[in-house]
């Protein structure tokens, strides 16, 4: 594999952890990629963003809905953000535990906004995981385990 | 262990086979611990599964609550621990937790994304052995087999401990695991050297009668003749060497009978100390009537059928029940049982053994056949709630459909229609939230109104799910107190345990959620026969589940429904101090009986099974496990006839005893059980 093509990899994973996209969560789900599982990570990712989208649909209706249920819209914004956790993504994190204060406050206005905030964030780094995966799928099969350790 | 040889009734918990030397190399431990992670979200499913793996544990994933259930159920020694997210939505996690407790008593992990301090201290309350904040590293994971190794010690010790206490009272047990944890833990996993100790010691002292017994089940039987005990001692009066004595089993030991004393005062405590919970009636109906279905499902589905079996239960209201329980998968079907329908419910002779055919059939088909004769599989889910609607004061039917432990307590309590509920209530109370609504003390309650009152109870704990929709045509029942778990317990309880009790703790988390499962045992009738039923079917899990759902029943006769996973003993007993008032103890104890057949023969699952079944069935179809389960669905030789326990007596008993069934709310705990058990 391209030394170069690594290095690059790490510099962008290193980009990811230090702007707070992601945090340690992700470098121990690389540690957990094996020759049985050399994708892992990827396969995570890919999973935690098909099911996110629908929980994110359901926040999406509950703060459409009038008037507003803040316990429902508290208690997808905790599964959402349980699944978030799980991949490391930390900045969508944050914006998830923002938003249920303002639930708690039932501060409605409050809740819209950040929720815009909220997919924004989950937007974002589902770009900037896409290009960490391609170049790590372009330096190797292993490239993504290499890049972890 | 050693197997029971055979004397009296006294079943030795041995989980012959638990111990597959293949499943864990001692050596080498923990690698291979089984561990069961449950949790609805995949990411993080796959991901703890992962964790696990590298771990080197042997990891099952599962994204339901119920499957997890069935699957516990189902290899009742297949695992070691369990870990599970607290919020999942089609079951709180709590309520899984003390199922688990209860049925299985296996150590449980709970973890989620939230860490605050009330979420977590619920977690400790509920008898969560550690609790994880997401998101869980690995590091967090390698530790976890210290607390598989710890209950073990702890059940050990509790069993040298009984063992070389040969006299004395001891009404205090360390650990109620020890005897009331299912033997399959027992001997489960534990590290070779361990099991070795204690199989020599077990043999060792086989023929002694004081010296360490090997793990006592307590079955139906054995349950019925200790709450005869207890009833005819008086529960003031009942101390385990008089309890002993007029029991006069074989083998039976002292530290057994003190043992189980203790879970059944706790137990009743707990069934008295619901009603203080809910704080409203209307809404705990109205929350009720969700929360309870999905939490006692499979309790529920075990009540009734048991209650049913009896024949006290009213067709209906058995359908009803069990549609309340076991229909809700998502809790939220929450029928409400009506407790007046419950009578019906009951009042069917044949039971109705295949619950999982049966039960969707059977619920639909309100006609108010006698459930006695078999589980009213007529009794759908929506007609469970129109019968709720009628709410014919089935009076005894307790059925809590305490959704959640906690809150069953309460329901059950309150349908203190009779003053015999009302005592059972307050013995089992004990430790958990009494809420049972001054049952006792309302003998206007007792006519049928008991029944709508449980579902009041179960409104209150709603928050947990118990939604008792039974309570409507009791209305009046709701107007019980719903917090006067003291009552009850102060009641003329013949039992007079209710101070006494301690700690029946059923088995772990069981204290409060197990009221709220008690759901569907309107009176006791009915609770008992659903877990004759259970029973029959299989015995595995529900044991104590379906012991807790009988008291319920047997407690407010109608409202027990709570969660009342109170051990075995404790429940039946439940049902039986009910009876003790009118000579239903006879009939409770059939039912109790019935449900500790079930209950502690492992094999006999028949009120497990049944309640699994009819839980499974009616709350969904994609349990799969009900349908393995249930391996007589078919064959719904339904388990009152295994029961021989005269349920039908003891539902006529309770029946009278009301004077009028109430609605067993059956709370059946459908929610995500498919299985049987564990209600709620």
């Amino acid at each position: 594999m391209d030394k170069n093509h690594l290095q690059h990899q790490l510099d962008m994973k290193r980009s990811l952890l230090d702007q707070g996209y992601l945090d340690e969560q992700f470098i121990q789900l690389e540690e957990l990629e094996d020759d049985d599982n050399p994708n892992f990570v990827e396969e995570m990712v890919t999973t935690f963003y098909a099911n996110s989208a629908r929980l994110l649909q359901n926040i999406e209706q509950a703060l459409g809905s009038r008037p507003i249920d803040f316990t429902k819209l508290d208690n997808y914004m905790h599964q959402f953000k349980g699944s978030s956790s799980s991949i490391g993504a930390t900045r969508v994190q944050k914006e998830c535990t923002l938003f249920m204060e303002y639930c708690e406050a039932a501060n409605a206005e409050g809740c819209i906004r950040t929720f815009r905030q909220v997919k924004q964030e989950h937007a974002s780094l589902k770009t900037k995981l896409e290009d960490y995966f391609k170049l790590a799928r372009q330096g190797g099969p292993s490239a993504g385990g290499q890049a972890g350790r | 262990m050693n197997p029971s040889n055979g004397k009296g009734s006294i079943a030795t918990a041995s989980s012959s086979g638990a111990w597959k030397v293949g499943d864990v190399v001692p050596d080498q431990f923990p690698a291979g611990l089984r561990v069961l992670v449950v949790d609805d979200d995949p990411t993080c499913l796959v991901i703890l599964e992962k964790m696990l793996r590298a771990c080197l544990y042997a990891v099952t994933k599962c994204n339901r609550a119920e499957i997890a259930l069935s699957l516990l159920r189902e290899n009742k020694n297949g695992f070691d621990i369990v870990i599970s997210d607290v919020h999942m939505p089609d079951m709180d996690g709590f309520k899984l937790l003390e199922h688990i407790g209860l049925e299985m008593d296996l150590p449980v992990i709970m973890m989620s994304a939230d860490d605050e301090k009330n979420v977590v201290m619920k977690g400790v309350t509920h008898g969560a052995c550690d609790y994880l904040i997401k998101p869980v590293r690995i590091e967090a994971l390698k530790n976890i087999w210290q607390h598989v190794v710890r209950k073990r010690k702890n059940e050990w010790k509790e069993l040298d401990q009984s063992g070389s206490l040969e006299d004395g009272d001891r009404q205090q047990k360390p650990s109620d695991e020890v005897e009331y944890s299912s033997s399959a833990n027992e001997g489960n996993w534990k590290s070779s050297k361990k099991r070795k100790d204690e199989e020599e010691d077990i043999e060792d002292r086989d023929d002694t009668s004081t010296l360490k017994k090997p793990r006592v089940v307590w079955s139906v039987e054995l349950h019925q003749q200790f709450v005869a005990a207890v009833n005819q001692l008086g529960i003031d009066k009942a101390v385990p060497k008089k309890i002993l004595e007029l029991m006069n089993v074989p083998g039976l030991t002292r530290e057994n009978v003190a043992s189980h004393l203790q879970k059944y005062r706790l137990y009743l405590r707990r069934l008295s100390g619901v009603s203080q919970h809910h704080s409203s009636l209307n809404n705990s109906f109205i929350s009720a009537q969700e929360a309870t279905f999905g939490s006692m499902s499979s309790l529920n589905g075990l009540d009734l059928q048991t209650l049913a079996v009896t024949g006290q239960l009213p067709a209906q209201s058995l359908a009803t029940l069990q549609a309340a329980g076991l229909g809700r998968p998502t809790a939220k079907s929450g029928i409400p049982m009506p407790l007046v329908d419950q009578r019906n419910l009951f009042s069917f002779e044949n039971p109705k053994p295949r619950f999982g055919e049966g039960q969707q059939q059977h619920l639909s088909s309100s006609k108010p056949v006698n459930l006695l004769h078999g589980i009213p599989t007529t009794m759908e889910p929506k007609q469970l709630a129109n019968l709720h609607q009628s709410a014919q004061p089935l009076g005894n039917m307790n059925v809590q459909v305490n959704a959640h432990g906690g809150h069953s307590s309460s329901l059950l309590m309150q349908m203190g229609q009779t003053q015999s509920r009302g005592q059972i209530l307050n013995e089992s109370a004990g430790s958990h939230v009494p809420r049972l609504p001054s049952s006792v003390g309302h003998p206007a309650i007792s006519n049928g109104i008991a029944g709508g009152v449980i579902g009041i109870n179960g409104i209150g704990d709603n928050s947990r799910g118990i939604g008792y929709n039974q309570v409507r045509p009791t209305s009046s029942m709701l107007s019980f107190p719903m917090n006067h778990t003291s009552e009850l317990a102060s009641n003329s309880f013949p039992l007079g345990s209710t101070p006494g009790i301690s700690n029946i703790t059923p088995k772990g988390a069981f204290q409060d959620e197990i009221n709220s499962e008690i759901k569907g045992s309107t009176g006791f009738g009915a609770s008992y026969d659903i877990f004759n039923d259970l029973h029959q079917q299989k015995s595995q899990n529900w044991e104590l589940h379906n012991v807790g759902l009988q008291f319920s029943a047997s407690q407010n006769a109608n409202r027990l429904q709570g969660n009342l996973d109170i051990s075995p003993s404790v429940l039946v007993r439940q049902g039986y101090s009910s009876s003790q008032t009118s000579g239903q103890n006879r009939n409770v104890s059939d039912i109790g009986r019935a449900v500790f057949s079930g209950v502690e023969s492992t094999q006999q699952g028949n009120t497990q099974i049944i309640g699994q079944q009819l839980n499974n069935f009616l709350v969904d179809n994609s349990v799969r496990v009900k349908a393995e389960s249930i391996p007589d669905a078919g064959s719904q030789s339904i388990l009152f006839p295994e029961n021989n326990f005269g349920q039908e007596d003891l539902m006529s008993a309770l029946l009278k005893q009301q004077g009028g069934i109430a609605p067993a709310e059956s709370e059946f705990d459908l929610d995500g059980y498919s299985i049987d058990n564990i209600p709620v």
